[in-house]
């Protein structure tokens, strides 16, 4: 098969915390009553998670699941699976009205690591950062700068961050520049 | 002669010289100096010229409210004009250059402004300026640029970096001064989250200079206590040389961290703008002294007596050997104190007071100060520096009673609380008659999203004068800020103050009282624009009664200080013209930012290749190589052409265009807008959404569509495929994906939420790649194809399939916007840049070659088909555009359906579209002309019947072609129209169809 | 520079995270109206100093609309709901009333 490329083809830059894209990513957009124990069904069926709560992100074997909006998660997977996953849930949900289709190519994904994650993301993001306003675990969806990003921490010091594809190289630059060595205030 | 003093100098190391240069000059001084004290410290008490009349000038204060001693700073790509000497911290190697002057500082051509001074009264330049017209633009406005403006623009890119940080805190206290720490403590104890900022790199303030004693303690001992127990807590953050900046909506609040600026090998950010939200804000912004208006208190050696004795003690700088102290107050007597303890001479102290009984006062007396009440200065001697000072009674007129010999004079005519902060998002001012001055009305707050209060003004800026009261004051702000954010503060009281027992002060707003004419115009109130207290009377007696209209006259504090020495002075002389109260004069409107702020801290990274996000298609990169023109599109780029190496952008436009119409054209169409449209009720849906039809199209085939807004105007076009039964597929123009998107969501989620209808924005999942030409399908056949059969009959025009071509799943659209015999690939936008390269390469042999958006526009024009946001301005409806087959007569609704049914939109002399072929097929119609018809209109204007809404030379047809929104068009077939062009040059052009080639469509079916 | 509470997911979210919608509680007029009633419809909008209630969208956060009661002076916000109802919660129109004891009430 002709080679697939995610939107950065998995640049890298180390600064006061490293960034990586992080290649390709399955990811699977699902909307629907997300109170429908159908729903709930397949989603576990499909990443082995159960439905998370607001603004819950979690990462399981088989990939990961979040809240999205109250009619719609994101679903993590492998980027060779996207299509064979929403294959799966529309037939899983045959007679439920859903929406399930393959968003991964549409996306541009990021890994921070490094003291001041949070700090990197709070030059750009009127969310606030601080480890009680974005607890680990938790999706927030806001703007970095001047685009549209969802963000959350996996673990103290690891942030990850999702765009669209077609902004991936200017959030990458955005990142780099707001990563720079020496310009973290030190305070979050 | 202004001098450094052997010993004081709380904040200076001595043991660290530093050396900078002032004009050219090579000064030194010590660590821990601000540019201004070093400046008196070398004897420099001539700093600048002042921005009217080009008077001499000199360092006023010793804070942010400096108006005069304003410098441009560093050089080339860091240079700053109008940078304040009082608030620059000293580092080595420091390059500052005077302003407002020419040749040089000492010998100024412009000071003739001075002495025809009686010449440029309040309002000189709306009087004069106004006529003959043509004067304003070559005679007034070249003078006038040349000569105004307050020091000069940089001219090279800034060398700096700059950046935002977003900020959310229970509390933020402003001000580092007793009061501030106080509050924070009081809050941080409390346990909630709290930030502390403060403008200039110390701790404490005032209270240290003024010799408070707090708790037992001197003051600066208590500060640096404090100060390292809110280091200690967790739930603190210190943040010096960082500024309140502005107060906003809902706790929104700027705050403005100069980083290296005092330091420049310091890396990182040179500015950070703070955007904090904060639930509370506590302003403990201090006081501002204000000067008194007397004759001459503006040469350079006048200063606020409070700046005075920060110079000796902060800086271990004297002002002047003798110092004549004038006030209305028992304050300036600290600085008399503060004076004749380093040593100096205090030849009087002149009080316009009948009796000054205070404890200060008294002190003064017994240290051999000479205290004359009841006195004021008529007017002071010399130019360059004070020289000396004439005595006269506050009540009279002026006569001098006696010359006193001095180099320096103190002056404080009280204090006023710095209430900026509190006012900036609505909070109300009281008039305190007994201190003449604003304070906070705490009855008044500006309010938050929770309606009450959310700023809370303490300690001298709410109105406390005295070290006791600021601090319980504080302490109250402090508690009462933690409760209300959830705090649980101690039950306790703030730490004792002893201070002295303050006589009142007597409000002067002139000196002397019935100062004539003459003393007036020398009296200033703004130093910064040169107004005077004859300028504001003569305002009042023009008619001015407003305080914002006369401040717009007079131009009183509208420069760069925001008038923080002028403003009160001023709105006391316009009152006591107007013969009216102080606070029935009101204040002029306080706004941010607090100080002025760098441009930098302001654009953050928003700048070079961060100025705008750009969207990329999986082929950007592709193109960028191979000559891709790019142009705009929305936020997307996309090649206008891709010129081949010595090509013009014209050749590779025609290139394009014929390659495309005689062998095959490679397009990247990945910005198109792709939205899924899902659900039981998702045909009933596409019904509502657009003009046409839709629920009934069939499965496998697509359907040009147009959506409208519900005003009935066309708001975007786009081909739709029916995926399956309950799934349509709606493509949008390239800069509407995001805005259908969101329309569609705000119908389903607002009007129609009972229908089962789920929509995504799938527009980046896929690149989309147009194979365009009569080599389309052999080219198509030639990379492979899987899956799907792409023949003429397997798959007509308007049809799509499912497969996969080059090895790639795919998507093909049979779907055409040139006219050629077209084929749309969709692929998953990973891949996308692999099937462009394998499109390339089989496509070779059949003559393929890439094109661009001008090659797409000329092609659709020329088969007549419109363009969102050409044929379309936000007036235009379907039917203006001939599209009345793309309207469902059946549907009893659509969104724009009622609107078009408006008497104005059946109009039949409505603007139509038509086709335009000029009578020289070689002239090409400039983009936009208009077509006039018959006699001028009563105004003189030709009568307006249409304009050019589409204009290209056709290369297929060798002639120009154009299209047109032109009154009743669709009933002109055959007019020829006349298009004025300018310079007397008209362009004729007949109505013809606007469809110019293939109009029955034989290529796109091939 | 607001700050307004998502009721769709809890969000206090910055002003420049929402698009505003104008007022909100409007009915839609089709091709069945009168002119008088799709002038209404089109063009008339309440804009009141006070008490207003108004439509939001969390553009850059979870999506979706949601309705604000506003006091357009004050710039109290009274509280957030749910877009999908044809007027204000009682409970919180009882509040306005409380806070605003001389608002004139929920108009359609």
């Amino acid at each position: 098969m002709p080679e697939a490329v995610s939107s950065m083809a998995g640049a890298e830059f180390s600064g006061a915390v490293d960034i990586r894209e992080d290649g390709l990513q399955g990811m699977v957009t699902l909307r629907g009553d997300l109170g429908d124990a159908k729903v709930a069904g397949a989603v576990k069926a499909a990443v082995g998670l159960a439905m998370p709560k607001a603004r819950q992100i979690k990462k399981g074997k088989n990939g990961g699941v979040a809240w999205m909006s109250p009619d719609e998660v994101l679903l993590l997977c492998d980027h060779a699976g996207a299509d064979a996953l929403v294959a799966k849930l529309d037939k899983a949900l045959v007679g439920v009205h859903h929406l399930a289709v393959n968003v991964s190519d549409a996306r541009a994904m990021f890994t921070l690591t490094g003291t001041g994650v949070r700090e990197v993301i709070a030059k750009g993001a009127p969310a606030d950062l601080s480890p009680a306003g974005l607890p680990i675990g938790e999706i927030r969806r806001s703007r970095i700068g001047q685009i549209a990003a969802a963000f959350w921490l996996s673990e103290a010091e690891t942030l990850h961050l999702v765009c669209f594809r077609s902004v991936g190289a200017h959030m990458f630059r955005w990142l780099e520049n707001a990563a720079a060595a020496d310009t973290l205030p030190g305070v979050l | 002669m202004s001098t450094r003093l052997a010993d004081t100098g709380r904040l200076i190391d001595r043991t660290k010289p530093l050396e900078f240069r002032f004009n050219g000059k090579r000064f030194k001084g010590f660590a821990g100096d601000t540019l201004a004290s070093a400046l008196l410290a070398n004897g420099q008490v001539l700093v600048g010229r002042s921005y009217k009349y080009h008077r001499p000038r000199g360092i006023i204060a010793a804070g942010p409210e400096e108006p005069n001693a304003l410098v441009g700073l560093g050089r080339e790509g860091r240079f700053e004009p109008n940078q304040r000497t009082t608030t620059t911290e000293l580092f080595d190697g420091l390059y500052a250059t005077s302003q407002n002057h020419w040749p040089s500082l000492e010998f100024d051509v412009g000071a003739v402004n001075r002495v025809m001074s009686r010449f440029f009264p309040a309002g000189f330049y709306y009087k004069t300026f106004m006529f003959p017209r043509f004067a304003w633009k070559h005679l007034f406005e070249p003078v006038v640029r040349q000569a105004a403006g307050l020091g000069k623009p940089p001219k090279h890119r800034d060398a700096d970096r700059y950046e935002y940080f977003y900020y959310h805190s229970d509390i933020v206290v402003i001000g580092g001064g007793i009061a501030g720490l106080q509050a924070a403590l009081q809050a941080g104890r409390a346990g909630v989250k709290v930030l502390l900022v403060e403008q200039t790199a110390h701790w404490g303030g005032r209270a240290p200079v003024d010799g408070a004693k707090i708790a037992g303690k001197p003051a600066a001992d208590w500060v640096a206590g404090a100060v390292a127990e809110l280091q200690a807590m967790d739930n603190v953050t210190l943040r010096n040389r960082t500024m309140g900046a502005g107060v906003y909506d809902h706790g929104y609040l700027t705050a403005y961290e100069r980083l290296s600026d005092h330091a420049p090998e310091i890396p990182g950010p040179r500015h950070r703008l703070w955007r904090i939200r904060a639930r509370r804000i506590i302003t403990a912004t201090g006081a501002i002294e204000r000067p008194l208006a007397f004759a001459g208190n503006d040469v350079p050696g006048v200063m606020l007596a409070g700046a005075v004795r920060d110079y000796v003690t902060n800086f271990g700088v004297s002002p002047g050997d003798r110092t004549v102290i004038v006030t209305n107050n028992d304050d300036a007597y600290r600085t008399a104190i503060a004076l004749k303890q380093a040593g100096l001479v205090v030849p009087a102290v002149i009080d316009a007071r009948d009796s000054a009984d205070g404890d200060l006062p008294a002190r003064a007396r017994k240290l051999g100060i000479r205290v004359d009440t009841g006195k004021a200065i008529a007017r002071v001697s010399g130019n360059k520096k004070v020289e000396g000072v004439s005595i006269c009674m506050q009540a009279g007129e002026g006569s001098a009673l006696e010359e006193i010999k001095c180099d320096a004079v103190a002056m404080s005519g009280g204090w006023s609380p710095v209430v900026h902060l509190w006012s900036h998002c609505g909070g109300k001012l009281d008039w305190d008659r007994d201190h003449a001055m604003f304070r906070p009305d705490p009855n008044r707050p500006p309010t938050g999203a929770d309606g009450a209060g959310f700023v809370i003004a303490a300690g001298t800026a709410n109105g406390h004068l005295d070290t006791a009261s600021v601090l319980a004051d504080a302490h109250e702000a402090g508690r009462r800020a933690a409760t209300e954010t959830g705090g649980k503060p101690a039950d306790d009281t703030a730490p004792q103050a002893a201070g002295e027992a303050a006589a009142p002060m007597l409000p002067v707003w002139q000196m002397p009282q019935g100062a004539s004419k003459k003393l007036q115009m020398k009296a200033f109130l703004d130093y910064q624009n040169d107004v005077k207290v004859s300028d504001v009377r003569l305002a009042a007696q023009e008619g001015y009664e407003s305080v914002e209209h006369t401040k717009r006259y007079t131009t009183l504090g509208m420069a760069s200080d925001q008038g923080k020495l002028s403003n009160i002075n001023g709105l006391a002389i316009l009152a006591d013209s107007l013969n009216a109260d102080i606070p029935a004069v009101g204040t002029t409107t306080f706004r941010p930012p607090y100080q002025p702020i760098s441009f930098g801290a302001i654009a953050g990274d928003a700048r070079g290749d961060l100025f705008k996000p750009v969207r990329r298609t999986p082929i950007h990169d592709w193109l960028d190589a191979n000559g891709a023109h790019w142009e705009p599109v929305a936020d997307w780029r996309r090649p206008y052409t891709l010129q081949k190496p010595g090509e013009s952008v014209k050749d590779a436009v025609r290139r394009e265009i014929l390659n495309t119409r005689q062998n095959v054209g490679l397009l990247d169409a990945s910005t198109l807008g792709k939205i899924i449209v899902k659900g039981p009720d998702a045909g009933r849906f596409v019904d509502m959404l657009y003009t046409n039809m839709m629920s009934n199209l069939a499965i496998g085939k697509c359907r040009y569509g147009l959506m409208c807004s519900e005003n009935g105007f066309l708001s975007d076009d786009g081909v739709v495929a029916r995926l399956s039964e309950d799934t349509f597929l709606c493509h949008t123009t390239s800069g509407g994906s995001d805005r259908i998107h969101a329309w569609m969501e705000e119908w389903l989620q607002t009007e129609w939420w009972d229908w089962k209808v789920y929509t995504a924005n799938v527009t980046e999942q896929w690149a989309q790649i147009g194979i365009v030409g009569p080599n389309a399908r052999k080219v198509i056949e030639a990379m492979g194809v899987e899956g799907m059969d792409v023949s003429r009959e397997a798959m007509p025009f308007m049809t799509f399939q499912d497969g996969s071509i080059a090895g790639i799943t795919a998507r093909a659209f049979r779907i055409s916007f040139s006219g050629e015999l077209s084929y749309e690939i969709a692929v998953p936008a990973s891949q996308g840049r692999a099937f462009w390269d394998a499109a390339l390469k089989a496509g070779a042999a059949h003559g393929i070659q890439p094109y661009g958006t001008e090659a797409l526009h000329v092609m659709r024009a020329e088969k007549g088909f419109i363009m969102i946001g050409d044929e379309t301005d936000g007036t235009v409806i379907p039917q203006d555009l001939g599209l009345h087959w793309a309207i469902s007569k059946k549907k009893a609704d659509f969104l724009g359906k009622r609107a078009q049914q408006r008497s104005f939109m059946r109009d039949e002399n409505r603007k139509q579209l038509v086709g335009l072929a000029t009578e020289d097929p070689a002239v090409v119609l400039p983009e936009a002309a208009h077509a006039i018809e018959g006699p001028k209109r009563d105004n003189g204007m030709e009568n307006i019947i249409g304009h050019v809404t589409s204009t290209y030379y056709s290369p297929t047809l060798n002639r120009s072609i154009a299209m047109a929104l032109i009154k009743g068009g669709s009933r002109r077939m055959g007019e020829v129209l006349s298009f004025p062009v300018g310079d007397g040059k008209v362009i004729r052009a007949k109505v013809v169809d606007p469809v110019f080639l293939d109009k029955d469509g034989e290529r796109q079916n091939a | 520079m607001l700050i307004l509470t998502c009721p769709n997911c809890g969000i206090a979210a910055d002003e420049t995270d929402l698009a505003p919608g104008g007022e909100a509680h409007i009915t839609r007029h089709g091709p069945e109206a009168s002119d008088d009633e799709f002038e209404g419809y089109l063009f008339h909008k309440r804009n009141p100093k006070g008490v207003h209630f108004e439509r939001w969208r969390h553009a850059f956060g979870c999506g979706k609309w949601f309705h604000a009661a506003r006091d357009t002076a004050t710039l109290e916000v009274f509280g957030t709901y749910p877009a999908q109802t044809l007027e204000p919660p009682k409970a919180l129109q009882a509040l306005i009333r409380k806070k605003r004891p001389d608002w004139e009430g929920f108009q359609k």
